[in-house]
């Protein structure tokens, strides 16, 4: 239980994926405009996620692992994501239209974001066991959530601020971003007992 | 040998993935009712969302599925709702085009302010000052948050006050979810008298914020001759529905508020 609870904070604060190990910085950067947006794009993560962390354990652990194809795993796990993606947006649209709609685009996005595959190739690499993998996959959609929500509020705000021409738009974001990113640097040096 | 397995596995697992979606994309079918696409293709296209619902995509589906009439789209106009109404059968009714008008007259030379306002172009945030610069806190703020939102460049601000351009305007209504005084009000475009004022105070307060404010006297009332008028909170509004056009009340307003919109010569 200990573990698991490093695990979550580790994810969502320590090494938040998108500010401190810098991986889907598209979806951050593309979607952030709204605080809105935001909220819609990180629950279809989360949701990705989780699902993702556990059919990729299963093929490394008993189809990669066995065979020692390890070298496999990138291919692999594009593949299985990529087609978990296609089927969770399959079932949604029949079983559950209403969250189909509320994740709306956002689903089909993710497909390409880099944060699920790199959480799947970071499990293999620390050796989680299943239930780690999942809380894992959980903590770092959180983190997502927590860093795509706070930079949308940030970016609303400089909206309205007097920003100088050559740094306006993509400039300015890059700048914030960077910022928000080094204030997340201060939670490096927690670790848990 | 060695080659082989890792093949067989990345192309039995792409294999296994991809008869497995076509499966389930078969199991878990959603059939899409043709005539949406259909109602789809007739509305403009726009996506400005002023119907209410996510697009046109949006409406499209509404229109099929739940009724929703097609005049819910202000951009498409009579023709489009025509064609619509055509394709779904049902009987389109009278179409009233609609077109966005500013209830505010309170121009510099109308009001005093009660300071200088030097903060960013935005009336939400000016508005969080005291209700703004102008002495009529019901008053239009000019600094063009509703010709920002404007996607047909509609809106003039003429003089501290937003003028809408009735040529340019398609009633599409974003600017009454925009404004912070919840001034700018959609009428038929055949209405031609309005009372361009929104102050609610009593007429000795009304009158001091500004030269043209409404007092709520009901001379206008008294005046009309089809009961298009009332007055409540001491602020007269004309139902668009029951006007004549015929003008007794502009020439009885001692206030002169009230105007007709289509010959209205603004500063």
């Amino acid at each position: 239980m200990k573990e698991l609870f490093a695990i979550l904070i580790g994810a969502i604060f320590v090494e938040n994926f998108v500010l401190s190990k810098f991986l889907g910085i598209c979806p951050f950067l593309g979607v952030s405009k709204k605080t809105s947006t935001a909220v819609g794009m990180s629950g279809a993560v989360v949701f990705v996620m989780v699902l993702s962390q556990a059919v990729t354990w299963l093929v490394n652990h008993y189809l990669l692992k066995p065979n020692s194809l390890e070298y496999l795993q990138t291919i692999a796990f594009i593949l299985t994501i990529a087609s978990l993606v296609q089927l969770v947006e399959i079932v949604l649209k029949k079983m559950i239209p209403s969250l189909y709609k509320a994740l709306g685009v956002y689903l089909p996005l993710i497909t390409t974001n880099c944060a699920v595959l790199g959480s799947a190739l970071l499990f293999v690499e620390r050796d989680y066991t299943f239930i780690e993998a999942v809380v894992f996959g959980f903590a770092a959609g959180l983190g997502f959530t927590l860093a795509l929500i706070l930079f949308s509020g940030v970016r609303e705000r400089l909206e309205t601020c007097d920003i100088p021409k050559a740094f306006k738009g993509m400039p300015i974001t890059l700048v914030a971003a960077s910022l928000v990113s080094i204030a997340f640097m201060g939670f490096a040096s927690l670790i848990i007992p | 040998m060695s080659v082989i397995i890792p093949v067989a596995i990345v192309s039995g697992l792409g294999l296994f993935f991809g008869v497995g979606l076509s499966i389930a994309s078969k199991v878990f079918e959603v059939k899409v009712d043709e005539r949406i696409e259909k109602v789809r293709e007739m509305l403009p296209g726009a996506n400005c969302g002023a119907c209410g619902f996510s697009g046109c995509d949006g409406l499209a589906e509404a229109i099929v599925n739940e009724g929703v009439a097609p005049d819910r789209c202000p951009v498409g106009g009579a023709s489009m709702v025509k064609q619509i109404s055509g394709f779904m059968g049902i009987a389109s009714g009278e179409v009233v085009e609609k077109e966005a008008r500013v209830m505010c007259d309170g121009r510099f030379d109308n009001i005093q302010l009660k300071y200088k306002y030097e903060g960013i172009e935005d009336c939400h945030a000016a508005n969080l000052l005291s209700g703004g610069a102008g002495t009529c806190n019901f008053g239009c703020l000019g600094l063009g948050s509703c010709k920002a939102v404007c996607p047909f460049d509609a809106i003039v601000i003429e003089n501290g006050v937003a003028r809408i351009i009735s040529e340019k305007c398609t009633g599409c209504g974003k600017c009454v979810e925009e404004c912070p005084k919840h001034i700018i009000h959609m009428v038929p475009v055949t209405s031609g008298f309005t009372v361009f004022c929104s102050n609610k105070d009593k007429g000795a307060v009304a009158r001091k914020a500004c030269k043209v404010a409404c007092i709520g006297c009901r001379m206008c009332v008294k005046a009309c001759p089809s009961d298009a008028i009332t007055v409540s909170d001491f602020l007269a509004v004309i139902d668009p529905e029951k006007c004549t056009n015929c003008g007794e009340c502009a020439k009885v307003c001692p206030q002169k508020c009230i105007s007709d919109s289509r010959v209205r010569v603004t500063a």
